[in-house]
C-alpha cells in the first residue's frame, strides 16, 4: 500500500533522509519513532506530496507520489487524514465546519455531509461542542478535532505527525487509543513520535530513524534508540 | 458543479464575514480608489468639455473682395466642405454681416450714426470655417492662398492669428495627454494600494491556505472564495464610492458651472449615473478579483 524505495532526501548539502526503502501493509498500525531531526516529518511530507524526494520512490496505493503534479496533490491526500502536533485548523470556523470542510473539498454530498458529521464528532468525543470555535476549545479538543476531520472521508491511511506532542499525559492516551479504535476499524495509522511511553505500550510495528537513516523494523517493536 | 460553486460562495461569504474588520479596511482602502477614479473620469469629462468649448470658438474667417459674385463665394464654400479637415462652413452675406453687427451694437449711437452717413454696407461678405482640429487650420488656410481664390479673396483671419491658433491647439494637446497620463498613473496607484491591502487581507489567512491544501482541496476550491470576497468588496467600494461623491458633485456643480456656463456637472452625473456605477463596478471588481487571484496564487505555489 505504501513503499518508500530509496527515499532520500537533501536541503542544499544537507541530507536528511538517506537512502530509506520500507513497506507498509493495509490495515497496519506502524510507529515511526526517532530523536526531533531523526527524519521522520520529512517522510511524512514526501509521503504527503509537501516535499518531494530528491532520489527514489514514494508509492501510495495507486499514485507514484513523487511524480504527482501540483493540482493532482489534492486528489491524493483526499485518500489520507493527516494530523499534526499544531492541530492546523481552520480557525475562524466550528468544530462542525472543519469537518465538513473536509467532506466539502472531497465533493460529498450534503445528504451525508448532514449525517455523518455529528456523528464523528461524537465518536471522538466532541458531540456537545460542534459549535465551538477552535479558539473555544482546549488543546486536546482540537486534536479530536482533527482527527474526526481525518476520519470523516473513510482515508486508506491516517498519518500522524507527533499528534500528542502538545497535550497533557490524559489527553495523549485519549487520542492514542481513538487512533488505536480508527486501526481497529481497518484503516492503516502512521504515527510519527518521540513519545516513548506510547510506543512501548502499544507494542506494534516499529519503524526507528536516526539521521536521516531508518535503523530498524520490528514488527510489536519497542522505542529503542542509541 | 453547482453543488461546488454554491460552497464556494458560501465561504467567500462566511470569509467576509468573519474577518468582518479586515473586510471594512480593505472596502475603505478601494473606496479610496474608486472616489479616485471616479474624480479622474468626472475631470476627464470637465476637462474635454471645456476643450470642445475652446475649439468650437477658433475659427478662420474668409473676407471676400468687394465685387466678388456670390456664386463664386458658395463655389468656395462648397469646395471647403468637401475638404476632410472641415467640420463646418459658414457663409455670412454682407447684409448678414451688418445685421449681426448692428446686433452686436445696439446701443451704440456713434456706430449708428457713422453707418447711416456712410450710407452702404462696409461690411465685407465672409466665410467662416471650423476645422475638426485646430491643428488642421494651417492646411485649411494653404488650401485658401491657393492662386486661384485669390482675385475672390481679401483677407484670412488665420494668417493674424496663427500664433494663437497654433498655442491653443499645442496647449489642449498637452491637456489631453497629460490628462491621460495623469489618469493612469494615478488609477495605477490607487490599484497598487488596493493590491497590497488586499495581499495584507489574505497574507492573515496564509496558514490557512496551507491547511486547506494538506485537507485536499484544490486550487480552484481554495481560490474561489478569495475571489468571491474580492467581488464583495469590489461591489461594496463601488456602491460606496457613488454614495460618497454623490454630495461632493452637488455641492461642486455650482462652482464648475461659473467657469464653464455649458458644464453642469451634477445633471451629468445624474444622467450617467448608472456608466459611471458600471465602471466603478468594473474598476473595483477587476481590483479585487485579480489582487485575490494573484496573491492566492503565490500562496498556493509556495
Amino acid at each position: 500500500m505504501i513503499t518508500f524505495n530509496n527515499v532520500s532526501k537533501k536541503y542544499g548539502t544537507n541530507e536528511v533522509v538517506r537512502d530509506v526503502t520500507f513497506k507498509i501493509n493495509p490495515g497496519e498500525f506502524v510507529s515511526l519513532v526517532g530523536r526531533s531531526g531523526a527524519g521522520k516529518s520529512t517522510l511524512i511530507k514526501m509521503l504527503t506530496g509537501e516535499e518531494r524526494p530528491s532520489k527514489g520512490r514514494v508509492i501510495f496505493g495507486q499514485y507514484e507520489v513523487n511524480r504527482l503534479k501540483q493540482d493532482e496533490l489534492p486528489e491524493l491526500r483526499r485518500h489520507m487524514g493527516i494530523i499534526f502536533q499544531d492541530f492546523r485548523l481552520l480557525s475562524k470556523k466550528t468544530a462542525y465546519e472543519n469537518v465538513v470542510f473536509a467532506m466539502e473539498v472531497a465533493g460529498r454530498p450534503q445528504t451525508e455531509i448532514d449525517e455523518v458529521t455529528p456523528q464523528v464528532l461524537d465518536l471522538v468525543g466532541l458531540g456537545g461542542k460542534t459549535k465551538h470555535f477552535i479558539s473555544e476549545l482546549s488543546g486536546g479538543e482540537r486534536q479530536r478535532v482533527a482527527i474526526a476531520r481525518a476520519m470523516v472521508n473513510h482515508p486508506d491511511v491516517i498519518v500522524a505527525d507527533e499528534p500528542t506532542g502538545n497535550l497533557d499525559p490524559i489527553n495523549t492516551w485519549g487520542i492514542i487509543n481513538l487512533l488505536t479504535r480508527i486501526n481497529e476499524l481497518g484503516t492503516t495509522v502512521i504515527l510519527a513520535t518521540h513519545n516513548k511511553d506510547i510506543v512501548n505500550q502499544l507494542e506494534r510495528r516499529v519503524l526507528s530513524m536516526e539521521d536521516g537513516r531508518m535503523i530498524r523494523d520490528e514488527e510489536k517493536g519497542k522505542y529503542i534508540l542509541v | 458543479m453547482f453543488t461546488t460553486l454554491s460552497r464556494i460562495i458560501k465561504y467567500g461569504l462566511q470569509n467576509f464575514s468573519r474577518n468582518y474588520l479586515v473586510s471594512i479596511a480593505t472596502i475603505l482602502v478601494l473606496l479610496l480608489a474608486v472616489i479616485v477614479f471616479e474624480s479622474l473620469m468626472l475631470f476627464g469629462v470637465i476637462g474635454q468639455k471645456a476643450i470642445t468649448l475652446v475649439q468650437d470658438k477658433i475659427d478662420i474667417s474668409v473676407d471676400f473682395n468687394e465685387g466678388t459674385a456670390e456664386d463664386e463665394m458658395l463655389k468656395l464654400k462648397s469646395s471647403l466642405e468637401s475638404l476632410q479637415e472641415v467640420k463646418l462652413v459658414e457663409y455670412v452675406s454682407k447684409d448678414e454681416a451688418l445685421k449681426r453687427f448692428k446686433e452686436k451694437h445696439p446701443e451704440d449711437s456713434d456706430i449708428s450714426k457713422a453707418l447711416d452717413e456712410l450710407g452702404n454696407n462696409p461690411l465685407r461678405a465672409s466665410l467662416n470655417v471650423k476645422a475638426y482640429n485646430p491643428k488642421e487650420y494651417a492646411a485649411i488656410a494653404a488650401y485658401l492662398s491657393n492662386d486661384s481664390f485669390k482675385s475672390a479673396i481679401e483677407n484670412i483671419s488665420y494668417n493674424q492669428n496663427q500664433l494663437v491658433i497654433e498655442r491653443l491647439a499645442k496647449i489642449m494637446d498637452i491637456g489631453k495627454q497629460a490628462g491621460f497620463v495623469l489618469t493612469i498613473l494615478l488609477a495605477v496607484v490607487a490599484s497598487i494600494i488596493s493590491f497590497n491591502t488586499i495581499l495584507l487581507a489574505i497574507y492573515s489567512n496564509k496558514d490557512e491556505i496551507g491547511i486547506m491544501r494538506i485537507v485536499g482541496a484544490s486550487n480552484a476550491f481554495i481560490r474561489g472564495p478569495y475571489i468571491v470576497v474580492g467581488v464583495i468588496y469590489g461591489v461594496a467600494a463601488a456602491f460606496a464610492g457613488i454614495l460618497f461623491t454623490s454630495p461632493f458633485i452637488y455641492l461642486a456643480s455650482p462652482f464648475v458651472k461659473v467657469l464653464i456656463p455649458e458644464m453642469d456637472i451634477w445633471g451629468y452625473f445624474l444622467s450617467h449615473l448608472f456608466p459611471i456605477l458600471g465602471y466603478d463596478l468594473l474598476f473595483a471588481v477587476s481590483i479585487g478579483v485579480i489582487s485575490s487571484f494573484i496573491v492566492v496564487r503565490r500562496y498556493l505555489r509556495g
